[in-house]
C-alpha cells in the first residue's frame, strides 16, 4: 500500500523496492510467464473479438448502470434477499458491522474481495470486536502479516516460502518446513476450523445479474464456496460495475477473466447464488442473504463521458502482469489498494487525489496493458487524464509551465536547443556524449551516457543535402522529431539518402515541430494540442503521398494522437484525420510501400538483434516490416527475448523515476546480449539514446543503429 | 431439476467429439476422467477408489505437522472412512451401502454437516459437462449437495455423455430457467480446489477436493 505524500518520498520507497532481490527475482519470473500461459489459454480463441465484446457489454451495462440495479433490487428483496446500496465505504462497513451485530455474529470468515479492500472492511469490522479471518490463502497470509495485497488476483506474491513458514509456524504454534504443498495444507486445516466457528461469511462478487438477482463468484481455492454454505448469514460486497443484465453477459466475460487473469480458461470454481439457499444448521433453515451495493463514486463515474470505461475493469489484474515498472517495484509501490494500471486510476477516484498524486505520474506510456485489458481500457490515456486532472486541481507545476510556453513557439524552443548546444560544448566527448552531466541531474540518473545536441541541427543541413529525383516514385514529406532534428541529425541524413536512392522525392517542411508528446505526457494537453495545430498546417499533408518518421513516438502520436486531440477543432478535424492516414513509420514506408527488394544490399547475413519500440509494435501494430528490414538489408535477425518490452526511456519518465528506468534498460541489455549480435537496430531515437548510452556506460561491446543507418551501410 | 428422470434412462452415447473434447479439457486441469457402461461401474468405481486412498490424504503432504488446538482438535473428529452420496437413489444406495459396508465404509447421504473435519469421498450427479472448459455443472441447492463437492477429499461426479455441451453458452437458457426459482445455488467445478498463492506453485487441494474424478455415464 503506497502512502507517500511527497515524490520524494515515493521515490525512496520505490528505491527500496527495487533493491528487493525476492522480490525482483519473482516478478521476472511472473512476468515472462504470464505471457506464455495468456497465450497459450487464448489460442483456439479469437481474443481481440471477445475482448471487443466484453468492452461493449459493460459500456452497455454501465449506461444502464440505474436501471439494473432498481431491477435487480426488485427481484432479489421479492426472493427474499436483503439488499442494501452503500453511499460509500464508510456507509458499506457501518451496514456490513450492523447486519453482524444484529445477527449476534462474533466470529467473520472472508473470501477474496477487492471491493472489501477499497472499504478497509477488515480494520473497520475488527474495530467493532469482531473476529475476522480471511480464508482465501493469499489473502490470509496478508492479514496475518498486517500487510494490503501486492496483486488483485495473487494477494502475496511479494512473499517467499520461507516467510509463509515463519509465518506458520507462528500461527500454529509449531516448526512447519519450507514445502509448499505442506503449507498448503496446514491452512486448509487451519483454517477448515474458522469455517465451523464462523457466524457470518462475507464475500465479494464478479458478477451481479439483474434479471435473476443472482451472483457469481469465481474462484480457484473453493473457499468462497464454504464461506457462502457454512454460516447462517452472507454478506456479499458488490461495486455497482458488477451489475449486467443476464446470465449471458456474465459467461461472456467468464470467458476473458481468469484466461486473462491466471491463464486459466476457467476457475475451477464458478458459484451462482441466487436468494437465500437452504442451510442446515437448523431444521428447514434457509441462508439470511445480504447483499451490500457499493457506491463510493461509481454513479458519478457512470455518467462521466471521459472516464465511464474505468468501470469496465473486471479485477483480472492483467495490467499489472505485463506492466514493465510494475515488475520492478510490485504491487505495494504500484497502487494504494487497487494495484496496477487500473489502480493509479482508481486510487484517484476511490481513495482520492492525495493518495494518487504520485502514483499517476509512474507510468512510463508503453502500452502494454492497453494491450492486454480484458476489457479494452485506454489505460495509459486515462492515466494521463487523472494526471491532467490532478494538475488542474493543484496547480501545474513550474517546469510544466515553463515548457508549455516553450513548446507553443517553434522558435523560442528551437532556439533554446540551439543555445543550449554552444553552453554544452566545452563539455562534449569528441564521440558526441555529455562528459558529465548538467548538476540538476544526481547521481542516479548516471545509468546511461547522454548524448550531446549536434552541431548542426538537419534543419540547417537541409539545404545542403536535399536530394533532386527525376521521375519519383513517390512525393514524400519527412517528419523530423525534434530528437533527430537536434540530436541524431545523421539518422535523416541516412533515411533521405535510401529514400531517394529508391526514387522518393523528399521535402523537409521547416515550420514543424516538436510532436507534442512530451506534453502530452505531463499532462498538459491544451498544449499538445496547439502544438498538434502547428505541425498540422506546417506538413501541409495534401501536397505528399505519405509523411514518414523515423520515430516511432512522433508517429505513434500523430497518427493516433493528433485525431483525437483535433476531434473537436471546428475547421481542423478533418484535415487532422487526413493527415494522420497519410504518416508511416520508417521501415513501414520502406517494406510496405516501396517494397524494397534485397538485391540492392549486400551483406554477409550478420546476426543483427532488434529492439521493438513500444509506440511502433503496440502503438501502431507494426511488428513485421522492421525484422523484414533487417534481413532484406543483408543482415539475418537474431531475435532477443522479449524483444517488444519497454525499454526504460518513456521520455520525460527516465528522467522522472531513473532508478526504475535504469532496472528495466539493464534487464533489457542482458536479453540482447544473450542473443551474441554485436550490432541492435532500434526505430526510435529515445529507444536509441536509452540503449546507446546504456551499452556506453557500461562497456558493452555492441553497436545501437537506427533502422536507416543498417540500410545505409548495406547500400549497394 | 429432476434428477431422478437420469436414473431410469438408458445412456444412449452422444456426440463423440464433444465427449472428447470434454475429456481432454477436463484432463488438463489434472480431472481424472473414466468412462463407465452403468451406474454399478461408476459405484465400484467409487467404492475401490476409497478403499484404495490413505485415510487421511493429508499424510502425503503433512497430517503430521502440528497444528494449533483447536484446528488439531476438527481434524481428531475425522475417525474411519466415510462415502456421502446425497443425490443418490434410495433404493440403489441400499445395494451400495451394503458393500461399502462390508469394505469398512460408512456410507451417508445427509447429515455432512456432522463432518466438517472432512469425508473421503463425496459422490454428485452432474447436471452438464461443458466441452470448452472441462467443466462440471452441479446444481448444488440442497446444502448436502454442496457439502459433498466440498468437503470431500476426493469428488466423484457421475455425468452422463449426453449432458456434455460445447460451451457454457449453450446452456445459457437453462441456467437462467433455475436461477429465476426463488433460490438456487449452482456451482460450475472445473479440476479440484487449486492455489498458486505461494510463489505461484500450483498445489491441489486448498480447501476443497484435493482430486475431482469424473465418470462418463453412457460411454465406451
Amino acid at each position: 500500500m503506497q502512502r507517500s505524500t511527497t515524490l520524494k518520498g515515493y521515490r525512496k520507497d520505490v528505491g527500496v523496492a527495487l533493491k528487493n532481490e525476492f522480490l525482483r527475482k519473482a516478478m521476472d519470473n511472473f512476468a515472462v510467464a504470464y505471457r506464455a500461459s495468456r497465450e497459450n489459454a487464448f489460442r483456439e480463441l479469437d481474443s481481440e473479438r471477445l475482448i471487443q465484446d466484453v468492452a461493449e457489454l459493460k459500456d452497455r451495462g454501465i449506461d444502464q448502470m440505474e436501471a439494473l440495479l432498481d431491477q435487480f433490487i426488485a427481484v432479489a428483496t421479492s426472493k427474499g434477499v436483503h439488499v442494501h446500496l452503500a453511499k460509500d465505504s464508510q456507509q458499506a462497513n457501518e451496514i456490513i458491522a450492523t447486519i453482524a451485530a444484529e445477527s449476534g455474529a462474533k466470529r467473520v470468515i472472508k473470501s477474496k474481495s477487492m471491493t472489501a479492500e477499497e472499504t478497509l472492511l477488515n480494520p473497520y469490522l475488527e474495530i467493532k470486536g469482531l473476529d475476522v479471518t480471511e480464508t482465501d490463502l493469499g489473502e490470509w497470509i496478508i492479514q496475518l502479516r498486517g500487510e494490503g495485497p501486492s496483486h488483485m488476483v495473487m494477494p502475496a506474491i511479494h512473499l517467499s516460502r520461507y516467510q509463509v513458514a515463519d509465518l506458520f509456524t507462528d500461527v500454529t504454534g509449531a516448526q512447519q518446513s519450507n514445502d509448499i504443498e505442506k503449507l498448503v495444507k496446514v491452512a486448509r486445516r487451519e483454517l477448515r476450523q474458522k469455517f465451523v466457528d464462523a457466524d457470518v461469511g462475507i464475500s465479494g462478487a464478479n458478477f451481479a445479474i439483474a434479471e435473476t438477482g443472482t451472483i457469481g463468484l469465481t474462484t480457484n481455492e473453493g473457499n468462497a464456496r464454504l464461506v457462502t454454505t457454512l454460516p447462517k448469514t452472507h454478506i456479499a460486497l458488490i461495486g455497482l460495475e458488477k451489475l449486467v443484465p443476464t446470465i449471458r453477459e456474465a459467461l461472456a466475460i467468464n470467458r476473458v477473466l481468469p484466461r486473462n487473469a491466471t491463464g486459466q480458461a476457467i476457475t475451477s470454481y464458478v458459484t451462482w447464488i441466487t436468494g437465500p439457499a437452504p442451510w442446515g444448521g437448523e431444521a428447514d433453515g434457509r441462508k439470511a442473504l445480504h447483499i451490500v451495493f457499493l457506491d463510493n463514486g461509481r454513479r458519478a463515474l457512470a455518467k462521466d463521458r471521459d472516464f465511464s470505461q474505468v468501470l469496465r475493469c473486471v479485477r483480472c489484474g492483467a495490467c499489472a502482469n505485463v506492466c514493465p515498472i510494475y515488475r520492478m517495484i510490485g504491487g505495494h509501490q504500484y497502487g494504494h489498494i487497487y494495484i496496477g494500471a487500473i489502480g493509479l486510476i482508481l486510487t484517484y477516484f476511490f481513495h482520492g487525489r492525495a493518495k494518487a498524486r504520485n502514483l499517476v505520474q509512474n507510468c512510463i506510456n508503453c502500452g502494454a496493458c492497453k494491450a492486454v485489458c480484458a476489457a479494452g481500457i485506454d489505460l495509459p490515456s486515462l492515466i494521463k487524464a487523472v494526471h491532467e486532472k490532478i494538475l488542474g486541481e493543484e496547480g501545474h507545476p513550474l517546469t510544466n509551465t515553463l515548457l508549455n510556453r516553450v513548446l507553443r513557439s517553434r522558435k523560442l524552443f528551437h532556439g533554446l536547443l540551439r543555445s543550449t548546444q554552444l553552453t554544452q560544448r566545452p563539455v562534449t566527448t569528441s564521440d558526441g556524449y555529455l562528459r558529465h552531466l548538467p548538476m540538476i541531474f544526481a547521481k542516479e540518473h548516471r545509468f546511461r551516457a547522454l548524448p550531446s545536441i549536434a552541431e548542426k541541427p538537419f534543419r540547417d543541413r537541409w539545404a545542403t543535402i536535399a536530394p533532386s529525383v527525376a521521375k519519383p516514385r513517390f512525393k514524400v514529406a519527412l517528419f523530423s522529431g525534434c530528437v533527430q532534428d537536434f540530436v541524431y541529425p545523421e539518422h535523416l541524413e541516412a533515411a533521405t539518402r535510401v529514400m531517394a536512392e529508391e526514387g522518393v522525392a523528399l521535402a523537409f517542411p521547416m515550420d514543424q515541430s516538436c510532436c507534442g508528446l512530451p506534453v502530452q505526457m505531463m499532462g498538459e494537453s491544451k498544449a499538445a494540442r496547439d502544438v498538434a495545430i502547428q505541425n498540422v498546417l506546417a506538413m501541409a499533408a495534401e501536397r505528399y503521398d505519405y509523411i514518414v518518421t523515423l520515430c516511432a513516438s512522433c508517429a505513434s502520436h500523430l497518427k493516433k494522437g493528433y485525431p483525437k486531440l483535433l476531434a473537436d477543432h471546428p475547421s481542423l478535424a478533418d484535415k487532422a484525420e487526413r493527415f494522420a492516414d497519410k504518416v508511416l513509420p520508417f521501415s513501414s514506408f520502406m517494406v510496405d510501400v516501396l517494397a524494397l527488394s534485397s538485391a540492392n544490399y549486400t551483406g554477409d547475413g550478420e546476426a543483427v538483434t532488434y529492439h521493438a519500440p513500444c509506440h511502433l509494435c503496440r502503438g501502431l501494430g507494426i511488428r513485421e516490416a522492421p525484422r523484414a528490414l533487417i534481413d532484406l538489408s543483408g543482415h539475418r535477425y537474431a531475435p532477443a527475448s522479449e524483444e517488444e518490452t519497454c525499454c526504460g526511456f518513456g521520455g520525460t519518465y527516465s528522467s522522472k523515476f531513473p532508478r526504475i528506468s535504469a532496472e528495466i534498460l539493464e534487464t533489457k541489455l542482458k536479453d540482447f546480449q544473450a542473443t551474441g549480435a554485436e550490432r541492435l537496430v532500434t526505430e526510435c531515437p529515445g529507444c536509441l539514446m536509452q540503449l546507446r548510452g546504456g551499452i556506453k556506460q557500461r562497456g558493452i561491446e555492441m553497436e545501437v543503429l537506427h533502422m536507416a543507418e543498417l540500410l545505409e551501410r548495406r547500400r549497394k | 431439476m429432476n434428477l431422478s428422470i437420469l436414473w431410469e434412462r438408458s445412456y444412449a452415447v452422444s456426440d463423440t467429439s464433444s465427449t472428447a473434447l470434454f475429456t481432454h479439457k477436463a484432463e488438463l486441469v489434472s480431472t481424472i476422467v473414466h468412462p463407465a457402461k452403468r451406474l454399478d461401474d461408476a459405484l465400484a468405481y467409487a467404492l475401490s477408489a476409497c478403499v484404495e486412498k490413505e485415510a487421511c490424504p493429508m499424510l502425503i503432504s503433512g497430517c503430521e505437522a502440528e497444528l494449533s488446538p483447536p484446528a488439531e482438535a476438527l481434524c481428531e473428529t475425522k475417525r474411519g472412512k466415510i462415502i456421502a452420496a446425497p443425490d443418490l437413489d434410495a433404493t440403489l444406495r441400499e445395494g451400495f451401502a451394503e458393500q461399502c459396508d462390508q469394505a469398512g465404509i460408512r456410507l451417508i447421504h445427509e447429515g455432512l454437516r456432522d463432518h466438517l473435519g472432512g469425508i473421503d469421498i463425496g459422490i454428485t450427479w452432474a447436471n452438464w459437462g461443458i466441452a470448452e472448459t472441462g467443466t462440471l455443472v452441479i446444481d448444488s441447492t440442497r446444502e448436502e449437495i454442496r457439502l459433498a463437492s466440498m468437503i470431500s477429499e476426493i469428488h466423484v461426479v457421475l455425468l452422463p455423455v449426453d449432458r456434455i455441451v460445447g460451451g457454457a453458452d449453450e446452456i445459457a437458457d437453462a441456467l437462467e430457467t433455475a436461477m429465476r426459482d426463488p433460490y438456487n445455488y449452482t456451482a460450475f467445478i472445473t479440476g479440484a480446489s487449486r492455489t498458486a498463492d505461494i510463489e505461484r506453485v500450483l498445489a491441489l487441494g486448498v480447501h476443497g477436493p484435493l482430486e475431482l474424478h469424473v465418470l462418463l455415464l453412457g460411454d465406451d
